[in-house]
């Protein structure tokens, strides 16, 4: 090497290079970009077309309002949006009840004891249940689902109820929790493991002990994806939930406190916030009229509701991280 | 497994009867022994027919060259081996008289006997006392934690620099207080062999020479195996030396002086001469 009397070719490229280089950095910008002003366009328009809604409804009353009737065939619209968070919240919360100790509990089966050839097997598996359309498990719950808990457990449940739909989108989210959950725990340096083992720690206690929480914030990104998917899940809803706004009945317990039978919400039929967008637009729609923009303050709510959850899953994510 | 009077035990946990036992320290008992060990990796064979009697509360070295079977024979001590399908392993290793390849030995119970510290510091992206308790608290310890941990600190001479931070996490730590750390862990469920993967491997020389001068003071109450590729690290702070060499054969085993200064194999006085390996 040191012989050569010739010194190294250390001239700029030509041209040529430089702008091939130049466009290649450009066409990468350039799709992040489209992302980025997608995201900001729908934001706009949700907000102004909200503003427009607002102008006739206040914030208040949507916010606080306990009747949703957009289209009513007498006159007297309502826009009150609370039967439709009851709606979202009750096929959410059910659904994460399902998903997530389900979804986790497969998650440390396949990182931490699964063999690698049942784990071949079982994750393309898992992605499947996760390709099935949203439609599938709609019908699966409204002929499969409601009979089967109908004829077991809740005689008097309506044929379009809450808690179907929400074992429903419960199970779809499964492969969510697991997939990532398990990529967040497989990423966990074996090391830590060994570290474990050698302390005399048992499977149990090192997957448990070690590997979740050295994980924990990918665990949690699973989970916030996984509700938000929940949140706006809408195809399972309409068809085995149906499409009634209607409010629970609130009892007064003890000392006045106001409470509300689980079984009035689950057992009947309800309505999400997704399922009354999708009625607006079913409906003779023309632009420009109220319950048209009542879709974008709904729209709007939906937003809000996914970032607090996100907001919040960040926060519980970020106090309990172990990074490694 | 402490406690193991009653099985056939084939080891004497004696004296040692060491011809070139011309050191001053006393004789020692017999912690840990190999009887015709073999070990093989699928079709590949790691270790070789080894049979060696490793002293208690002595520093006892393993070295040689890359892939001659020395860590994975410390891994057979403590059963680590079991975890890597391909492995198997024949013939016997004893620990307190007992074989712990006998059907009824739990490892986990046998690690909770023998620590061990690895090449690389591993510890816990936990807090340090956390560190530190965590055998104790996977044993279900029901003695004073706090107490464990502070000995186990000062035991790993790491104490009088983390005690104002025990609840930072350990991974704050420079790599060599990572490594004492480790080491704290290693001892703080008290256990009677201290297995060392190459613990100062991936340590600057002054990190390194402090774990050195760590594992002298271990000695003292532990028996300390260590897997080192540092023939002066043997040769400083080892009783005992074993040199494996290629294909996992144990070729001389004697005490550290010898070794190094009259072997009797001219394959160990070529390998540590630099001639080999």
């Amino acid at each position: 090497m040191t012989d050569s009397t010739e010194s190294p070719d250390l001239t700029r490229r030509g041209g040529l290079t430089r702008l091939k280089e130049g466009t290649y950095g450009g066409l990468f910008a350039a799709c992040a970009a489209i992302t980025l002003l997608t995201t900001a366009a729908i934001f706009v328009t949700l907000l102004s077309d909200a503003v427009v809604f607002f102008r006739s409804i206040s914030i208040v009353e949507f916010l606080t309002g306990t009747n949703w009737s957009p289209n009513p065939a007498g006159g007297g619209q309502a826009f009150g949006i609370i039967p439709l968070l009851i709606g979202t919240l009750t096929v959410t919360i059910t659904a994460a009840f399902i998903s997530i100790p389900i979804g986790t509990l497969t998650a440390i089966y396949l990182s931490e004891y699964a063999t690698p050839n049942a784990r071949s097997i079982l994750k393309p598996l898992l992605e499947i249940l996760a390709g099935i359309p949203t439609v599938v498990y709609g019908y699966f719950a409204l002929v499969y689902v409601t009979p089967a808990l109908k004829a077991t457990l809740f005689p008097e449940m309506s044929t379009f109820n809450a808690l179907a739909a929400s074992i429903m989108v419960g199970i779809m989210t499964i492969p969510m929790v697991s997939s990532i959950s398990e990529d967040a725990m497989s990423a966990v340096p074996d090391e830590l493991r060994q570290a474990g083992y050698g302390l005399g720690a048992t499977k149990f206690e090192v997957s448990t002990g070690i590997v979740v929480p050295a994980s924990i914030s990918g665990i949690a990104s699973s989970y916030i994806l996984a509700v938000s998917r929940a949140i706006g899940e809408t195809m399972i809803v309409v068809v085995a939930m149906g499409a009634q706004a209607r409010m629970p009945e609130v009892q007064q317990a003890l000392f006045g406190i106001p409470f509300v039978n689980p079984a009035d919400v689950l057992l009947q039929s309800g309505m999400t916030i997704t399922v009354a967008m999708v009625q607006i637009t079913g409906g003779d729609l023309t632009g420009g009229t109220l319950p048209y923009n009542s879709m974008f303050a709904l729209g709007l709510a939906l937003f809000a509701v996914t970032l607090v959850m996100n907001v919040i899953s960040d926060i519980i994510a970020q106090r309990y991280r172990e990074e490694y | 497994m402490s406690n193991s009077t009653t099985d056939d035990s084939l080891i004497t946990t004696e004296v040692q009867t060491d011809s070139n036992d011309g050191r001053e320290a006393p004789a020692a008992g017999t912690a840990v022994a190999a009887r015709d060990l073999d070990v093989f990796y699928g079709d590949e064979q790691a270790i070789d027919d080894v049979t060696m009697e490793i002293p208690e509360k002595r520093v006892t070295a393993l070295i040689g060259p890359s892939g001659c079977g020395k860590s994975t024979f410390l891994r057979c001590i403590n059963r680590m081996n079991d975890m890597i399908e391909i492995c198997r392993v024949e013939g016997d290793v004893e620990f307190g008289g007992k074989n712990v390849y006998d059907p009824d030995v739990d490892p986990v119970a046998l690690r909770r006997k023998i620590g061990m510290v690895f090449q690389k510091p591993n510890p816990f992206p936990k807090s340090i006392r956390d560190n530190v308790a965590y055998g104790l608290k996977i044993q279900d310890f029901d003695g004073d934690v706090d107490q464990r941990v502070e000995e186990s600190l000062k035991g790993a001479a790491l104490w009088d620099e983390v005690k104002d931070q025990l609840d930072s996490s350990g991974l704050e730590l420079s790599g060599g207080q990572q490594q004492r750390l480790c080491i704290a862990r290693a001892i703080a469920p008290d256990p009677e062999v201290i297995l060392m993967d190459e613990p100062t491997s991936a340590l600057d020389p002054v990190a390194a020479s402090k774990i050195e001068d760590l594992i002298d003071d271990l000695a003292e109450e532990y028996t300390v195996i260590i897997v080192t590729h540092n023939m002066q690290q043997a040769a400083r702070i080892s009783d005992r030396t074993a040199v494996f060499l290629t294909g996992g054969e144990l070729v001389e085993y004697d005490d550290t002086a010898k070794i190094f200064e009259d072997p009797e194999e001219q394959r160990v006085e070529d390998y540590i001469t630099g001639k080999f390996g």
